[in-house]
């Protein structure tokens, strides 16, 4: 008889029980005590059914063994030595995918400095000061783009229009006067559009917090944490911090902005990383509803870059904000850590994905001229250009960008059960990091793994004390652009 | 599924896959679900003729050549129509090395007209 081996999957324990998440498939399972022991001694080796069963048949009745061998091969937990899984079949999205997000650049001005930005600092892409590129998108080119978005989303009825900079209120005009022609067009077309857009919020005057609060406009404000850490990177170009100046607007927007929760999107740098702190700072003291957490994205020689230790640190200190989350979900409160919940809800719904992200496949960039990218951050890059609002999408170069970034080809990722969620990585970090959207981020492997794994055992706990928490998670369109960075 | 309790969403389509009827391999046995719907005549499993009795892993799964599977059961005895060779005009003696098929059933070979 043939042997049995483990296949692909990462276990991880929960609330006093195991579990397992399997590789491809991202399916979560919670094993019995008889699927625990036939794992446990298949990870010291391979042997034959017979022979397994035989030999834990002093803590088990053989049928049940042989019933759970028979599950845990159909799951494709385990199976047969030297019989190796048939490979996934390399499956690319189908033709024409329909557009669900358009984030719109409709400026590549700034009127901050942050020293770290990657749309102006030492690692930019485009030269925003002297390229050929507009510096503010017209109301034509606006229109043209809503009409691009209204004819790229197929036949979804909603789409999710974000508006992005630079900094998007230098451009208010064009934000309003496209937010009115979106609406209307809609009606029209009969569809529906979701607006969102992202800020410093510098220029949140309150006739600006009506009109976003008056058309249901997600925000997301771009903002480090207390006045020290803010004013540290995030300044004016003659180097003042913008602390004092944006936190009277934030207190208003956040006062009277109450049609849709309001986030708040931290960078993380080497030199702040006390999560804990910029957190309740934001929370408790300013009132997000929400606050993510992104490392910075850099080439690694910056300063401000994060190294190897920092990301240690970093983790610890996740891992002791989302133990607070969990204390707060399984007591049925709200707790504003994005960066857990938005990872639950993909471990939720089983997400395996193909591509990291959304960009070059349902979410576009457009630049200040109408041409579209890759997403906002490779906006205006004509290395990454995949088309024009005018003309739509070039299919054949996003066949050929999304042939070539399949995680398929990621070598790297091929053993990693992580890549489910990972899929190698933001491009704009590649990118960044190695020049390359192609590669896989590996500098940031172990983080993913470890955050993944931590994530995964809120999972497990939630589904074992408060799986009606994770109801939340089960349908509804999440408000997915609305935290565009 | 006894032993695995699926948890998130994925886990509940697997399960559902691999519960779902399961109309090739026979190391099952008979499906569990309702309504018991037989999707084999009986008999055939029960007598032997070649391509019934396993594949290379000790199920069935494998078994779909038509030539092997329907050879004598399906043409001659069921109603299924089998695609075998015309014995009657062009190739009458195609069986001939095939004196008892549990035996034999290697010895019938391919017919070139």
């Amino acid at each position: 008889m043939t042997t049995v081996g483990l296949r692909e999957f990462h276990s991880f324990a929960a609330s006093g029980r195991e579990f397992l998440y399997l590789v491809p498939s991202a399916a979560v399972f919670e094993l019995d005590d008889a699927a625990s022991a036939i794992l446990a001694r298949l990870g010291r080796g391979e042997m034959a059914p017979g022979e397994l069963v035989e030999e834990l048949s002093t803590q088990f009745p053989p049928a049940e063994l042989r019933e759970t061998v028979n599950e845990l091969m159909r799951v494709r937990a385990i199976g047969a030595s030297g019989v190796p899984e048939p490979e996934p079949t390399r499956q690319m999205p189908p033709a024409n995918f329909p557009l669900t997000t358009m984030v719109l650049n409709v400026t590549n001005q700034c009127n901050l400095s942050c020293t770290y930005c990657y749309e102006y600092g030492e690692d930019k892409i485009v030269d925003t000061e002297n390229g050929r590129k507009p510096k503010f998108m017209s109301e034509q080119t606006a229109r043209e783009s809503v009409e691009f978005m209204l004819r790229e989303s197929g036949d979804n009825p909603l789409a999710h229009l974000t508006f992005f900079g630079g900094e998007t209120l230098l451009n208010l005009p064009v934000l309003k006067s496209t937010i009115e022609y979106a609406r209307r067009r809609a009606a029209e077309v009969g569809k529906e559009v979701d607006f969102s857009l992202t800020t410093n919020a510098t220029l949140l005057k309150p006739d600006v917090i009506e009109f976003l609060a008056e058309n249901r406009v997600g925000v997301t404000i771009s903002i480090d944490g207390p006045k020290e850490v803010q004013d540290q990177f995030r300044v004016f170009s003659n180097g003042t911090g913008s602390y004092d100046i944006v936190m009277p607007k934030i207190r208003e927007l956040l006062r009277r902005h109450r049609t849709r929760p309001v986030g708040a999107r931290v960078t993380l740098t080497t030199n702040h990383l006390d999560i804990h702190r910029i957190f309740r700072h934001l929370t408790e003291e300013v009132g997000f509803w929400e606050v993510g957490f992104a490392p910075v994205t850099t080439s690694p020689n910056r300063d401000y870059a994060i190294a190897e230790s920092g990301f240690d640190s970093m983790l610890r200190q996740f891992q002791s904000l989302a133990a607070d989350f969990l204390d707060a979900a399984l007591a049925g409160r709200h707790h504003g850590f994005s960066n857990v919940k938005d990872t639950l809800e993909e471990i939720h719904k089983g997400v395996s994905k193909p591509f990291p992200c959304g960009a070059g496949l349902g979410l576009l960039g457009v630049s200040t001229d109408g041409d579209v990218a890759l997403c906002h951050r490779f906006a205006g890059s004509d290395e990454h250009k995949m088309g024009t609002v005018r003309t739509g999408i070039d299919r054949l170069v996003q066949i050929g960008f999304l042939e070539k970034h399949h995680i398929a080809d990621k070598t790297d990722c091929s053993r990693c059960w992580a890549r489910p969620l990972c899929a190698g990585g933001c491009y704009h970090e590649a990118h960044t990091r190695y020049g390359d959207t192609s590669r896989p981020n590996l500098h940031y492997c172990e983080w993913i793994r470890a955050w993944t794994d931590t994530c995964l055992r809120i999972y497990g706990e939630l589904s074992a004390r408060n799986p009606g928490f994770l109801e939340q998670f089960d349908d509804g369109e999440k408000y997915e652009a609305s935290q565009v960075s | 599924m006894k032993h695995l309790k699926s948890v998130n969403r994925k886990a509940g389509r697997i399960v559902q896959h691999v519960e779902g009827e399961d109309v090739v391999a026979l190391q099952q046995g008979p499906p569990q679900q309702t309504p018991p719907a037989p999707h084999i005549p009986l008999g055939c499993t029960m007598v032997f003729s070649p391509g019934w009795e396993a594949d290379s892993k000790g199920g069935t799964a494998g078994l779909c050549t038509p030539v092997e599977r329907d050879l004598f059961d399906c043409h001659e005895g069921c109603f299924w129509p089998a695609q075998v060779p015309d014995q009657l005009n062009h190739a009458p003696n195609w069986t001939a090395k095939c004196a008892s098929a549990q035996k034999d059933w290697r010895k019938i070979d391919l017919v070139f007209p």
